[in-house]
Order: structure tokens, then sequence, then C-alpha cells
């Protein structure tokens, strides 16, 4: 090196400044269970990850697929023909989804990370690379989302530095509503209707129960009082719109009448069907 | 490996049971069910399909894993493509340790209108392959009642030996004692999760006390969605009674050729008399070229049966949301009393 002449290594930290991941968990579910299923000499799982790129930069981690790979202790290999196939596969049914990263179960980012990491760049111009730890080591379950920025030291490439981004678990609404079945591992049978109100109903009881718990305990001095928790209790309390009783009892009463008489109709409806199964089958032709 | 150890245990099962015990219980895999909400959701109002995938085991069908379709269009080239995808899709699946075996399909539907022919079609189409298959109806727009909507249905055997004849005339109904509600079976569906995904779960998504859903239950409106209801429910009626006018018509034929094959009946008799008198040959009694005595194809039942299936589904579903409100508005007003 020329005397006067410093390198500088840099570390290019804009452009994963705001990048941030979001995963639906369909994809960890997709992983733990490819992970069960992983053939007994494989030591872990690798696959590609879909999505699609948010247009504020996020990236949105919606579905995935593993990808048979062998892995020794140099190398690792991965079945590329399979992995196009199965990406053309899931196009046909969403051609929105495209690769935005891969994921691989184990803790942290090993070796031979950096060369399929490389491998998706090339199909991606910026990779997110998951990893799902299945094994518990930190007592916990992590999911944690690189990037990789490349260390460059002037002109030359020296590695690929991981660096963690943000990571986001969200869940659409309609997942939410099975979210209770989906925590157990096992359960009899699903909710009816009028049984998941029944259970609405009494966290809502519980919830109730709680407040008023609270404010007997600061009323009497047991518990120092908060006032932020006390605004919103007076939100909550002024939020029930002020009708007066015969305008509320009204209102009430129209809505029951409602329900009432489409009640009505569907058991009449109901009667009208079984007499004309009855006439029908029953007629008897000369 | 644990791949071939299941194929050998299904080979297994289906070489020594001779007797097919009855389905009772459908075990799904929580996978399954958010894969087939986040398929139906995603492409909804379109309807979609989808393949489900796992094991026959005893009584229990357990759903392990599933793939959705791709929206097929009616054109001729892309019949062979989607069954090219369906075999790249098994194969893709197979490498990596997933059952590879079809127990049936899944779809969405609208509100709940799903009885239609396509599906008994379809139903015998995969009876013929697979000794037994589970249809999955789920209901993405019931999802926002707080409710999931989801269900396993299965033809009845009788009515599928009924359909293999395609006769559905009303004495053939009466032998098997066979009315609409026998068509479909309904088959309690039981969730299972490996222990590591609910651990898993259990750790992202702490125990909040109330959930999104609660929320969802507990919304006053449900005005549009019943009104969508009774739209449904109303256009059905018209189905049923333009059914109904169809055997009144087929009745009211039957009987007038009945009059017309008597009163011909009675000519010919006095015909005969007469020519025994005048020692002539009688004249058969019977005269097949005469139009009056072809038979009149009795109107298969078969619609009136899927849509009186459908309406008693609307109002089940109409029921239910009744009373869902009723809890609701009694809630409100004891609230609004405190």
């Amino acid at each position: 090196m020329a005397a006067g002449d410093r390198t500088v290594l840099q570390f290019s930290t804009q452009s994963t400044a705001n990048l941030s991941a979001k995963v639906h968990p369909l994809v960890i579910f997709n992983i733990c269970d490819c992970y069960v299923r992983r053939p007994d000499q494989a030591e872990r799982v690798i696959g590609t990850l879909l999505g699609s790129i948010l247009p504020d930069g996020t990236v949105d981690i919606r579905n995935s697929y593993a990808v048979p790979h062998t892995e020794s202790a140099e190398q690792v290999a991965l079945d590329i023909e399979y992995h196009h196939n199965m990406l053309v596969s899931h196009q046909k049914v969403n051609p929105k989804e495209v690769i935005v990263g891969w994921y691989s179960t184990g803790l942290g980012v090993t070796g031979g990370s950096a060369l399929i990491h490389d491998f998706y760049s090339r199909e991606v111009p910026n990779p997110v690379h998951l990893t799902v730890d299945t094994g518990f080591r930190n007592g916990e379950g992590t999911v944690r989302a690189y990037v990789s920025v490349n260390l460059a030291l002037g002109d030359r490439q020296l590695a690929a530095q991981f660096q963690e981004i943000p990571l986001d678990l969200r869940m659409v609404e309609a997942e939410r509503v099975g979210f209770d079945i989906l925590k157990t591992t096992s359960v009899d049978k699903l909710p009816t209707d009028l049984e998941g109100m029944e259970v609405t109903m009494q966290r809502l009881l519980a919830l109730i129960d709680d407040i008023y718990k609270y404010v007997d305990d600061v009323v009497e001095g047991r518990v120092a009082a908060d006032n932020s928790i006390g605004r919103f209790i007076s939100d909550t309390v002024a939020a029930l719109p002020k009708l007066s009783p015969p305008a509320f009892d009204k209102l009430v009463n129209d809505s029951l009448q409602d329900q009432l008489l489409l009640l009505y109709l569907s058991s009449i409806t109901r009667t009208q069907l079984g007499l004309a199964e009855k006439l029908n089958t029953a007629a008897q032709i000369l | 490996m644990a791949a071939s150890s299941t194929a050998r245990s299904f080979l297994q099962v289906a070489a020594t049971e001779e007797v097919v015990s009855p389905l009772r219980v459908v075990q799904i895999e929580g996978l399954v069910i958010l894969k087939i909400i986040k398929h139906c959701k995603e492409l909804s109002p379109a309807l979609v399909t989808g393949q489900l995938l796992g094991l026959d085991v005893g009584s229990v069908l357990e759903v392990t894993n599933c793939f959705p379709f791709p929206i097929r269009e009616e054109d001729e080239e892309i019949e062979a493509d989607g069954a090219n995808y369906q075999l790249e899709m098994m194969r893709c699946l197979r490498e990596v340790n997933v059952d590879n075996n079809t127990v049936g399909w899944y779809q969405s539907t609208i509100l709940g209108s799903y009885q239609t022919v396509e599906l008994i079609e379809t139903f015998m189409n995969y009876q013929e392959n697979i000794r037994r298959c589970v249809c999955i109806i789920y209901d993405p727009s019931r999802s926002n009642q707080g409710v999931l909507a989801l269900k396993a249905l299965k033809l009845s055997d009788s009515f599928m030996e009924l359909y293999r004849a395609n006769s559905f005339t009303g004495e053939k109904l009466r032998e098997k004692n066979l009315s609409w509600v026998d068509i479909f079976e309904e088959i309690p569906i039981k969730v299972s999760n490996s222990a590591l995904i609910s651990a898993f779960m259990t750790e992202l998504e702490s125990d909040t006390p109330v959930t999104q859903c609660d929320y969802d239950r507990l919304q006053l409106s449900s005005n549009p969605y019943m009104e969508r209801n009774m739209e449904f429910l109303i256009e059905c009626m018209d189905d049923l009674s333009m059914e109904q006018q169809k055997f009144q018509f087929y009745y009211r034929s039957l009987s007038r050729q009945q009059a017309q094959q008597q009163t011909w009946l009675q000519k010919r008799r006095a015909e005969n008399m007469a020519r025994k008198a005048a020692g002539e040959e009688p004249l058969p009694e019977e005269d097949p070229t005469n139009p009056i005595f072809k038979p009149i194809p009795e109107p298969s039942r078969l619609e009136s049966f899927l849509i009186t299936n459908q309406i008693a589904n609307y109002c089940n579903q109409i029921n239910g949301v009744a009373g869902q409100s009723f809890n609701r508005l009694y809630l409100m007003k004891s609230l609004h009393d405190n």
C-alpha cells in the first residue's frame, strides 16, 4: 500500500437503515412442518421465501417452500432445478409472489450460508435471510431476519456481513379468528357461532371484573393511581352513547324485532321445505 | 426413512383392512387451515379450489398438507397444463417428505351456496380413485363475523349408489328412504398441531386477554350480512318453486295421458266386442306405436334436493347470526342500564 493511501473499511449502512420485514405466520408453520419432516441425516432445512416488496420498502414474506439440499463440512449444495420447478408452480397460482429471500433453521448464520445467500442474490437484488431457531437454544424460539452487506476494503470485496433487520409478525384477521385453534396441540372440535360468542362474552366479563378490581384498589389506596389508566377508563365509559332510556329502549327493541322477524321467516321456510318434501316423495302414481 | 415407513404403513393398512370403517373424524393440521384461509382470502371474491393431501387411518382421515390450484380458464390446452401442475406439485412435495396421497379437495364458497351438481360430479370423480375423500368448504365471508366457517363434507353412500344408477324417481327414493338431508354428510373436524409449532406460536403471540376475533364478534352491525343471506334465500325459493312447477306439470300430463289411455282402451274393447259379434279376430288391446302410450320421463329430483339443501343451509346461517345478534343486543342493554 502506498504511504499516504488510506483505504477505509466501508460499512454501507444507509441502504439497510429503513429495511424491515413482515412475516406471516403461515411461513413459520411451513418451516416448522418442513423441519419436522426433514430426512434423518439432515441437520437443518433450507428453503425459499416468497412474497412481495411493499411500496414503502418493507419486505412482506407470505409463503415459503423447502428445497432439498446436501450439506457436508466443506460445502453446501442446493437442488436448483427443484427450486425453479416449485417457483414456477407457485407462480401459476399467485403470480404476484416472487422470491424475496431464503430461510434456514438453526440459530446463527454459518459459513455455508454465505454461499447460499450469494446464489439467492443472483435471483433477487437484496435477498432477506430468515433464521428460525427450532432448537430453542436461547430458551425461546427466535426468528431473525438478516440482509447481507458487502464489506469492501477499497475495491476489494472482503466478506459479506449479515446485518439484522427488524422483523414483524403480522396476521390477517381471518387467521386471527382461528388463532386459538392454532396455538394448542389439538382441538377436539371447531367452535360453533354460539360457543364462540360465549367465550367472547366471558372474556369481556373478565376484563370488566379486572377493571372493577383495579378501580376498587385505587380508591382504597392499595394501588397507586395511574393517571393514564384512569383516563383510558373514563374514555371507555364515556364511549357509551348518551341516549335517553326510552330512545335507547326503542333502538334495542327495534333491532330485536328485526332479528325475530328473520328467525320467523327462516322457520317458516324450513316448515315449507319439510311439507314440500313429504308431498314430493309421497305422491303415488296409479 | 420417515417417508418409506409411512408408505409401508399405508400399504399395510390398505392391504389388511377388508371392512371399511366409517369415517368419523377429519383431523386437520393447523398448517392446512392457515393455507386454506390465505388462499381463499387472497383471491376472493373469486371461488378457488385446491387439493388436500394426507393419510387415511382407520376412522380418522388425517389431512396434513394442501396446495392450491391455479384458476383454470376454459381452454382445452390448459386442461393438460392443469394436470401437469398437479403432478409436478405432488412430485416436488414428495421429495420433501410430505404425504403424497390425495384425500380430497377444498373449495371456497360465498355465504354457503356450495350445493351444486358440479360438487357432486367432482365427488364421484374422486371417489373412483380414492376410497375415502372429503371436501372441505371454507367461507371467507363469515370470517369478519368472527367465525371460522370450515366444514368437512362427504357424500353419503346411499346417495352415491343412486347417483351411479342415475335415477331419482319417486319410488326409488322412497325405497331407500332417502330425503334431502341425506345427500351430504357433515363430518366433525379436529385440529391438531405439532408440538414445535404450538411452542412457536405461543411464543410469538402471547395470550392476550382479548383477541381481534372477540372484537369482530362483538360488532353490532350484522345487517349487511343478513341482507345478503336473505337475498340468496329468496333466489333459492324462486328456483325451488320453478322445480315444483315442473313436477306439477309432469303429474298433470301423466294423469292426462292415463285418462287418454283409458278412453282408447275402452274404445278398443268396444271394437273387439263388435268384432267378436261379427266373428272377426279381436284386435290387440295394446298398441305400442300409439303416442299416448309413450311413457313420459319423470323429472329428476336431484336439482330440487340440492336447492332444498341450500335453503336449509341459509336458514341455519340466519338462525346462527340471529342468535348472536340477540346476545349482543341484550349485552348492550345490560351495559347501558348499568
